[in-house]
């Protein structure tokens, strides 16, 4: 039996993404607004659901609320697709999101309890992107296109176009866990700084290959399209962020320009790996056998011996 | 079906087992740092050092708070609220630094410090803005404002702890076991608000008013390295061999840019 699209399901994934990239937006606003331990204790608020929404409390509470309605929206996608999905593969990535959100949310309550240990609140910065970029996955896969889309001839044009793509995903992954050491003050900017210059190179030239690797392909041109957008917005905002924080170096406090600028290049960050992410996800699904294979479509292509349909 | 039923069960035994970890020991406050008994001061043969600390230049200018971030707290406002960090008097004396012996008192005992130091949030600021207490000396944390307030020492060397306070709460009283010259205080839920604690080991400090002037009253004569910190100009030091019954006077100074 093969996998069907659901509308609804897909939906509901996207609203699960965008639910997450707020919650990283909230996340954000706590760390730039040094609010990180306006709540001392944890799961509770002050002992309670309801603490008083004062001063940094409002970011932190926020945060702890909507990563609560984000865990339970996930449980919902990994029951709805437990029930409904036949990609045995897709049910395990949801699975993989569940428990990441589980980790993430006991990540967030040791940086509380432990007072901000740099290495937990890296791993709890890093966490979030991973975690945002497999429901952005999980929107793809859920997708009409993804369930629809038609193979492409295998070149070794298009092997190598999706190798720099991967790559070029793990190498902004990599450079967002810099940015996580240099905001927790971990790294210095020099790192973070050679990493985006490294980020630009590899998106332009991977962008190369991709156009030509799949120039006809709808989904892979638009995501391609985004994710060089992305990165220079990315770029401007992220020096935007380091000239507010060098501008404001004798501020005794957190100023709006600061926060929102940060705050902006870290959503921005998000974006860039998922849609990078995703870019290597589409090119393969159209370009390899083994994206073919795994959608379980494609009957009349491949024999059904080769196909991995899940409960039947 | 069966996977996915028997992940959502773990990971649901999993988070609530996490609830149970619950908020890390707090390691109990630890006897005050104090060397094996050994010498006491001798007042008849005591002396004392005295001065000015003094700042040069042009401060930086007041750095202006916003509040708006809790009504409660703009509310006692009804001005613009300004910090200076360099705080200077007429006669060039800089405020707020904290000059104490920072060597030379090795081998010496002294009774502790029992009088508790109060540090008040006021004004969702806090009062003193540089507190100088003895190892061991309980500080008594007020909370007089109308709103809730996070009390929140980053040392180096001494235990971390983050305590709420309601408005007009319960006095916080605690202590720091080892000297640590000057632990950052902050409240996370206004983050414009900071202060220091200098924790000493012995008696010989003071943290100055405007006019920058300090004495260190009852020192036993010897030869002794005397710091003077600052919150924003960092640390300078000098050495004074005072001898019995002697009164020496020091002169700090700190330059502006």
């Amino acid at each position: 039996m093969h996998a069907q699209y659901s509308p609804g399901l897909h939906r509901y994934a996207f609203a699960t993404a965008a639910a997450t990239l707020l919650l990283l937006v909230a996340g954000g606003l706590v760390t730039s607004n040094d609010a990180g331990l306006s709540v001392p204790d944890w799961p509770l608020s002050y002992g309670s659901l309801f603490p008083p929404m004062v001063g940094g409390i409002v970011y932190e509470h926020s945060h702890r609320v909507i990563a609560a309605v984000v865990g339970l929206m996930t449980i919902g996608l990994v029951v709805w697709l437990g029930r409904t999905e036949r990609r045995a593969w897709v049910r395990r990535l949801a699975y993989t999101a569940l428990a990441l959100v589980i980790l993430q949310g006991v990540l967030g309550g040791l940086t509380v309890l432990f007072y901000l240990p740099r290495p937990v609140s890296i791993a709890h910065a890093t966490m979030a992107q991973i975690f945002f970029t497999l429901v952005a996955a999980l929107v793809l896969f859920t997708s009409r296109w993804w369930l629809t889309a038609a193979p492409l001839p295998t070149s070794e044009a298009s092997r190598r176009a999706e190798r720099f793509a991967l790559w070029t995903a793990l190498l902004i992954l990599a450079q967002l866990i810099l940015g996580a050491a240099y905001r927790h003050g971990w790294l210095g900017i020099t790192p973070h700084l050679l990493g985006a210059g490294a980020v630009l190179i590899a998106t332009s030239w991977t962008g190369r290959l991709v156009r030509r690797a799949a120039p006809a392909v709808a989904m892979v041109t638009r995501l391609r399209i985004l994710l060089s957008s992305l990165v220079g917005t990315q770029i401007l905002l992220g020096l935007g962020a380091w000239w507010a924080v060098v501008r404001n170096q004798q501020a005794l406090q957190p100023l709006p320009e600061m926060i929102w600028l940060t705050v902006a290049h870290l959503a921005c960050g998000a974006l860039t790996l998922a849609t990078a992410t995703l870019q290597w996800l589409a090119l393969r699904r159209v370009t390899t056998s083994w994206a073919v294979d795994r959608t379980g479509l494609h009957a009349a292509v491949y024999p059904p011996a080769l196909q991995e349909g899940g409960r039947q | 079906m069966k996977a996915h039923v028997l992940l959502i069960l773990l990971s649901a035994i999993l988070a609530f087992g996490s609830l149970g970890c619950g908020k890390k020991e707090e390691a109990p406050t630890t006897a005050p740092e104090t060397p094996a008994a050994g010498k006491t001061v001798d007042p008849a043969t005591a002396g004392t050092i005295s001065g000015i600390v003094k700042f040069t230049g042009t401060p930086p200018p007041p750095v202006r708070l916003r509040m708006d971030a809790d009504a409660a707290c703009a509310r006692l406002h009804p001005g613009p609220v300004t910090v200076r960090e360099v705080e200077t008097g007429a006669n060039g004396g800089l405020a707020r630094v904290v000059v104490y012996v920072k060597e030379g008192l090795e081998g010496y005992t002294f009774p502790p410090a029992t009088e508790a130091i109060e540090l008040d949030q006021e004004g969702c600021m806090y009062q003193p803005r540089v507190l100088a207490v003895r190892t061991g000396q309980p500080i008594e944390i007020v909370n007089s404002d109308d709103t809730t307030h996070n009390i929140h020492p980053i040392p180096k060397v001494n235990r971390e702890w983050n305590r709420s306070q309601p408005p007009k709460g319960e006095k916080i009283v605690d202590s720091f076991a080892r000297q640590e010259v000057a632990i950052p205080v902050k409240c996370n839920i206004h983050p414009w608000m900071q202060a220091y604690i200098a924790v000493i080991a012995h008696p010989y400090f003071q943290v100055t008013g405007e006019a920058g002037t300090f004495e260190l009253k009852n020192l036993p004569p010897g030869t002794y390295t005397l710091e003077a910190w600052h919150e924003k100009l960092g640390t300078t030091t000098q050495q004074v061999t005072l001898g019995p019954n002697e009164t020496k006077t020091v002169e700090f100074v700190f330059q502006g840019s």
